[in-house]
């Protein structure tokens, strides 16, 4: 009796089950409406599009169960994209350079964000906002409102292509593959120390200082994964979709509804990575379901947003009937 | 005694979370009287004083003013009624002038505009009205001394008619000089008719000031005297008294003293001064002394949160800079602070990864072996648990304490500093903390045991040292009574 009950609490509860019930009942209701979904071009092709928000959501998760945010992803996505069009400028010699550039750029985005939320105490939600603008300013100055350039063949393969010719199953893509590499690099950092040590800050960040944890040191190291996860988003979507002045728009709320989606509480130390990943897989799925059952892609704004106020309401209910043991204070010394 | 009192309390009780803190308390406050409540931390003090302040209501009991009875359910009520609370955080406004935070809310006007220079006048007689001729109405508030702030919220309550004014513990924030400043204040007051009800730790300042003593033990009112009729042993006597005897666990055979693993020489910061300590293998030392008088301060200090800034610390025999938790750990030392839910434990978080917290955090006590006997620590404190992935929040207070103190015991440190460690945790789980010390010792551990519980550092300290004003008022060897830590406590010696 008890585990059927912690069973179905897990699972309709809001906690880390909850999203893999809620991902069976879409994808249960898009084979309803399309059987053929399930067949593996099929599933690849919507593994493969759905593969930046799950690295984006792994990277997200890091910021937001140490207690932080960042808004900033979208927009480095896109000057990602930006950055590797003009300067790759279809040359294809110059792919590997560019990536490296990439890499640093993503990197030094999420230090930056991460030392002024963590050594100037700003915010992460300010910080990352002011990123975010940033990021849209500076990009629309440097090429002058319209992105130049292109990429180059190399850059779009990730993105785009995949090893054809596996006996049995045909193609699988590329980026299917990085999905599940980033994954498993976000599944095993998170039992690592450092892993630990950031869901202790989220929870207490003061008992977790007090414990000798370099609370800054973990938070900072967040926010650049979450750049490292922006850049490599930024090379599926430019392969996928080529260069555009929109590619990234407002990712950064898909991507935090992903992670919310996924049982991951705002306000840090809880929620796991796995859960935050297949929340992204069930935002895509949703979309998905919606494009078949006809509805406008408009409509999408509007869910995400249901999706996070329920998800924060949730929490902040949770906070309010947590069990006595934890919130009373019986005070043995109330002189 | 005159017919009608100020105040009269009759029967109150208070209880938190089923938790007696009052117990059918009685008070009584006559007119132009300076009455003192005295008791030991925990006495009920604090909670008598909100009650009357309408911070909190009571559970029972009647409350008259002026023969008049009365029930706050709000502070803004008790202020109508004539009662004024000066507590030991200030409430005055930093950005507004002296005149402007006396006048709050009700401000001078003409034509609807806010008439400056009455409200600067009024501001001087009030201020001249008690004896303070030296204090701007135009500072700043932010910009004054704790005790100026002091008598810009006694001349508010003033200001607001009020017969009774309850302050509490009003020289904790000062210097000598400035308590002969607030002594004059209260004698004014005295002299205007105005009641005071004083809640204060020294009993120097109840003997040089206050007409009555009203004493409260565990939530009982013990005694109501007048000051002449009794003496300083007395009353200590009085304050702690009775007591229910609590069994403590006996020192474990072959628990042996061996050399000094914590000694900190002249240690000293904002805080506290002049600390000298010293704790071998195998001892507890127990720091005792009142609330507000440093034992906190001297934990966070030796642990580096807020570190000495004079001094010397050594960890067996080699002198360390401790300037964070991270040093401190490094140097073998562990600090179960005060309030296990805000500082100790990461509440969502199992209580495998709460125990482990420290080896995780720090590379330097960080090893397999002890990961591997993390477990074992656990049993060995008796923890009560559905298992290792169980959030801690889900725990009772003192399986709580448990994982907490299980969390620093993995990192094997040499010095292990306890600060409150029994508090809020119940009876059962509070003897199985105190064998658990008393291993610990055994095993060769420096314990420093900080607590407000008088019983405690009698049952368990080899030594006790007292703390008074942020300073070592004395050092008691095992076996001191109650009195005479209470002495040294109140700042006296022990007769």
């Amino acid at each position: 009796m008890r585990h059927l009950r912690t069973a179905s609490a897990a699972l309709i509860g809001g906690g880390t089950g909850t999203v893999f019930a809620l991902l069976a009942a879409i994808f249960i209701a898009v084979a309803f409406i399309n059987p053929g979904f399930f067949e593996w071009p099929s599933l690849m092709a919507f593994l493969k599009q759905a593969a930046p928000l799950v690295i984006l959501a792994a990277g997200q998760y890091f910021v937001i169960v140490s207690g932080n945010f960042d808004l900033s992803v979208g927009a480095l996505v896109g000057a990602q994209v930006v950055i590797a069009a003009k300067l790759i400028d279809g040359e294809e010699s110059r792919t590997l350079p560019v990536l490296g550039v990439m890499l640093l750029f993503g990197l030094g985005v999420g230090l930056v964000n991460g030392l002024i939320t963590t050594a100037l105490k700003v915010q992460s939600f300010i910080t990352t906002l002011g990123m975010m603008l940033v990021l849209y300013g500076a990009i629309r100055l440097w090429t002058g409102g319209a992105p130049t350039g292109s990429l180059s063949e190399a850059f779009r393969g990730p993105g785009r292509r995949g090893i054809e010719g596996v006996p049995l199953i045909g193609e699988i893509p590329w980026a299917v593959l990085i999905m599940l590499g980033a994954g498993a690099a976000a599944i095993w950092l998170m039992r690592t120390r450092f892993g630990r040590i950031l869901v202790a800050t989220g929870d207490n960040d003061l008992a977790a200082e007090l414990s000798g944890a370099r609370t800054g040191t973990v938070r900072t190291v967040a926010f650049v994964f979450s750049g490292l996860s922006a850049t490599v988003a930024g090379l599926l979507i430019g392969g996928y979709a080529g260069v555009s002045a929109q590619v990234g728009e407002g990712m950064e709320f898909t991507v935090i509804t992903a992670v919310v989606l996924g049982g991951v509480v705002l306000g840090g130390g809880r929620g796991s990575v796995v859960a935050a990943m297949a929340g992204a897989l069930t935002l895509e799925a949703l979309f998905t379901l919606f494009n078949q059952m006809f509805l406008p892609a408009s409509i999408r704004p509007s869910v995400q947003g249901a999706i996070i106020i329920a998800a924060v309401a949730y929490a902040a209910w949770r906070r309010t009937r947590r069990p006595v043991a934890a919130t009373a204070t019986v005070n043995a010394d109330p002189s | 005694m005159s017919p009608s009192p100020v105040l009269a309390m009759r029967g109150i009780d208070k209880a938190f979370l089923g938790v007696p803190v009052l117990r059918s308390v009685d008070l009584d406050i006559e007119p132009g009287e300076v009455h003192a409540l005295v008791g030991e931390n925990g006495a009920g003090k604090s909670t008598l004083m909100k009650i009357l302040a309408g911070v909190h209501t009571a559970d029972a009991g009647t409350i008259e003013l002026h023969g008049r009875a009365v029930s706050f359910t709000h502070p803004l009520q008790a202020q109508h009624a004539g009662i004024a609370t000066v507590f030991q955080e200030f409430n005055l406004l930093p950005e507004l002038s002296v005149a402007e935070n006396l006048h709050l809310g009700r401000e001078p006007r003409r034509r609807g505009l806010i008439d400056r220079r009455a409200m600067a006048e009024r501001t001087a007689e009030l201020l001249a009205d008690l004896g303070v001729d030296d204090l701007a109405p135009a500072a700043k508030a932010g910009t004054l001394s704790v005790p100026r702030r002091q008598i810009v919220e006694i001349a508010r309550a003033m200001s607001q008619g009020a017969d009774l004014i309850c302050m509490d513990e009003p020289t904790a924030a000062l210097a000598d000089a400035e308590v002969e400043l607030l002594y004059r204040l209260v004698e004014r007051l005295r002299d205007k008719g105005v009641s005071v009800l004083y809640v204060s730790h020294r009993l120097r300042e109840i003997f040089d000031l206050c007409d009555r003593i009203t004493v409260l033990k565990d939530g009982e009112r013990v005694a109501t005297v007048d000051t002449p009729d009794i003496t300083p042993d007395e009353l200590v006597t009085a304050m702690v008294g009775r007591r229910i005897e609590a069994v403590f666990p006996e020192p474990l055979p072959g628990t042996e003293t061996g050399e000094v693993r914590l000694r900190v020489e002249g240690g000293g910061n904002a805080h506290v001064d002049g600390i000298d300590l010293e704790v071998r293998a195998g001892e507890i030392v127990g720091l005792a002394g009142l609330q507000g008088s440093g034992r906190t301060e001297v934990a966070e200090a030796v642990f580096g949160i807020t570190p000495f800034t004079r001094g010397t610390v050594a960890v067996d025999g080699a002198p360390k800079r401790i300037t964070g938790p991270r040093k401190a750990i490094a140097a073998g030392l562990a600090l179960v602070t005060e309030d296990r839910k805000a500082q100790g434990l990461a509440l969502n978080q199992s209580v495998k990864a709460n125990a482990r917290m420290v080896l995780d955090a720090n590379a330097r006590v960080h090893s397999r072996e002890r990961l591997a006997r993390i477990d074992g620590v656990l049993s060995g404190l008796d923890l009560v648990s559905q298992g290792g992935d169980q959030e801690v929040q889900y725990l009772s207070g003192g399986n709580q304490q448990k994982v907490v103190v299980a969390k620093w015991l993995a990192a094997e440190p040499g010095v292990i500093v306890l600060d409150e460690p029994t508090r809020g945790i119940d009876v059962g789980a509070k003897h199985k903390l105190y064998s658990a010390i008393r291993s610990l010792a055994a095993e060769g551990l420096a314990v420093l045991l900080i607590t407000s519980e008088l019983i405690e550092v009698i049952g368990l300290a080899d030594r006790i040292v007292v703390l008074h004003d942020g300073r070592i008022a004395g050092e008691l060897p095992a076996g001191a009574t109650e009195q005479q830590v209470m002495a040294y406590a109140t700042g006296r010696s022990p007769a």
